[in-house]
């Protein structure tokens, strides 16, 4: 037999992001924007809606049991654009399952 | 348009202000009986105006847009930031509904738009108070030189330091071109109403103020400012490029007072040559 992995029905998981943007690449660096989906239906997150970041630092996500599954790469800047400034650079996705 | 008399004129600090933040904001400027008819008027919708009309020609149907654009404070920014007789882009107004469920995206207008020595603005006029639950206008001061096309930034929910606009009634603002903003939702029992139009200049935007108070120390200061979502680095490149438009408005190549473009560009050319270290250097032949 095949082991065929648990559907989101079977397990009654939900899938919360939390995207926290840095002012550095280190991950104990300081929240400067932030952005919340909710799987679970239950909040609606949406833009402007809070003057206040969840957390200081990306660090204290971590702390209180956000589990972290992406980080912006450093990429170096496009030769003769080193001086542009464009999107946040320091971007972390979080989940939590519940 | 009549030109502005001078003390309706932005200052240099304000124009710095500019500069730096993407915004300038006067509150109560419209007084309170044109608000008052503000929104029967726009209720009714504003006349369409061709792309690229004179602004002396754009609202000669709109008794009530024109008299806005003539408010001797209002004629003075306008002046000020995009120069005599620009041409109106296009106007648009806005209505949040009570409750609307929705907010709008973290965006630029129009499409990516990078020139550094010249810049349209929008007015956006609010008639009525706006509360923090009506869901007046975010903006996100000192974004407008970020190089994002449209709702590419939609990802960004909340941003440090943003500005959830709360203003008395009759407050106008002026955007920068680039600077991202969006319609908050409206949680309140009011529809919200705003009213909008896009400048574009005609003129070479160069010292177009009063510029009195050009090299006032407050002008270094508005330019030299942070704003708490830059991250540490970049935070740093956004006053390379406020000093890279200062000196384009301004027409002065030179002004850098914290050194952000002087030091990266400076090149010299003047060689010395030490010619008892060079071995290429011919011996001079001892006189006989």
């Amino acid at each position: 037999m095949t082991a065929t992995a648990e559907t989101p029905a079977q397990t009654g998981l939900r899938q919360q992001v939390l995207v926290l943007y840095l002012a550095s690449s280190a991950l104990d660096a300081r929240v400067v924007g932030w952005s919340t989906y909710d799987g679970t239906g239950e909040t609606h997150p949406t833009t402007g809606d809070s003057d206040e970041p969840p957390y200081t630092t990306g660090l204290d996500a971590l702390k209180d049991g956000w589990r972290l599954f992406q980080a912006s790469q450093l990429n170096p800047p496009y030769p003769g654009h080193e001086y542009d400034v464009s999107f946040l650079k320091h971007e972390f996705f979080f989940e939590k399952l519940v | 348009m009549p030109h502005p008399h001078r003390k309706h004129l932005l200052t240099s600090v304000q124009m710095a202000h500019f500069v730096a933040t993407g915004a300038l904001r006067m509150d109560a400027v419209v007084p309170d009986d044109m608000n008052q008819q503000a929104i029967e008027v726009l209720k009714a919708g504003v006349p369409a105006v061709p792309y690229g009309t004179p602004l002396s020609e754009a609202f000669v149907d709109s008794d009530f847009v024109q008299r806005l654009v003539e408010l001797p404070e209002v004629a003075g920014a306008i002046h000020s930031l995009v120069g005599p007789e620009p041409t109106v882009d296009h106007h648009a107004v806005h209505i949040r509904k009570a409750h609307e469920g929705e907010a709008q995206n973290l965006h630029g207008d129009a499409i990516i738009d990078v020139r550094t020595d010249a810049f349209d603005v929008q007015l956006m006029y609010y008639p009525q108070d706006v509360t923090l639950e009506m869901g007046g206008t975010l903006s996100v001061p000192g974004s407008h030189l970020r190089r994002t096309n449209e709702s590419d930034t939609g990802r960004y929910q909340n941003l440090l330091g943003q500005t959830r606009l709360v203003c008395p009634a009759g407050t106008v603002q002026f955007l920068h071109h680039g600077i991202w903003h969006g319609g908050r939702k409206n949680d309140s029992d009011l529809d919200r109403y705003m009213f909008k139009i896009r400048f574009n200049p005609t003129v070479r935007q160069v010292r177009l103020w009063n510029t009195d108070d050009l090299y006032d120390d407050a002008v270094a200061a508005e330019l030299e400012q942070n704003f708490p979502w830059y991250e540490n680095a970049t935070g740093r490149l956004e006053k390379y490029n406020r000093i890279v438009l200062w000196r384009a408005i301004s027409g002065d190549d030179t002004y850098d007072p914290n050194y952000w473009v002087t030091r990266v560009s400076n090149r010299p050319q003047r060689v010395i040559t030490d010619r008892a270290n060079n071995p290429h250097a011919k011996v001079k032949k001892e006189m006989v």
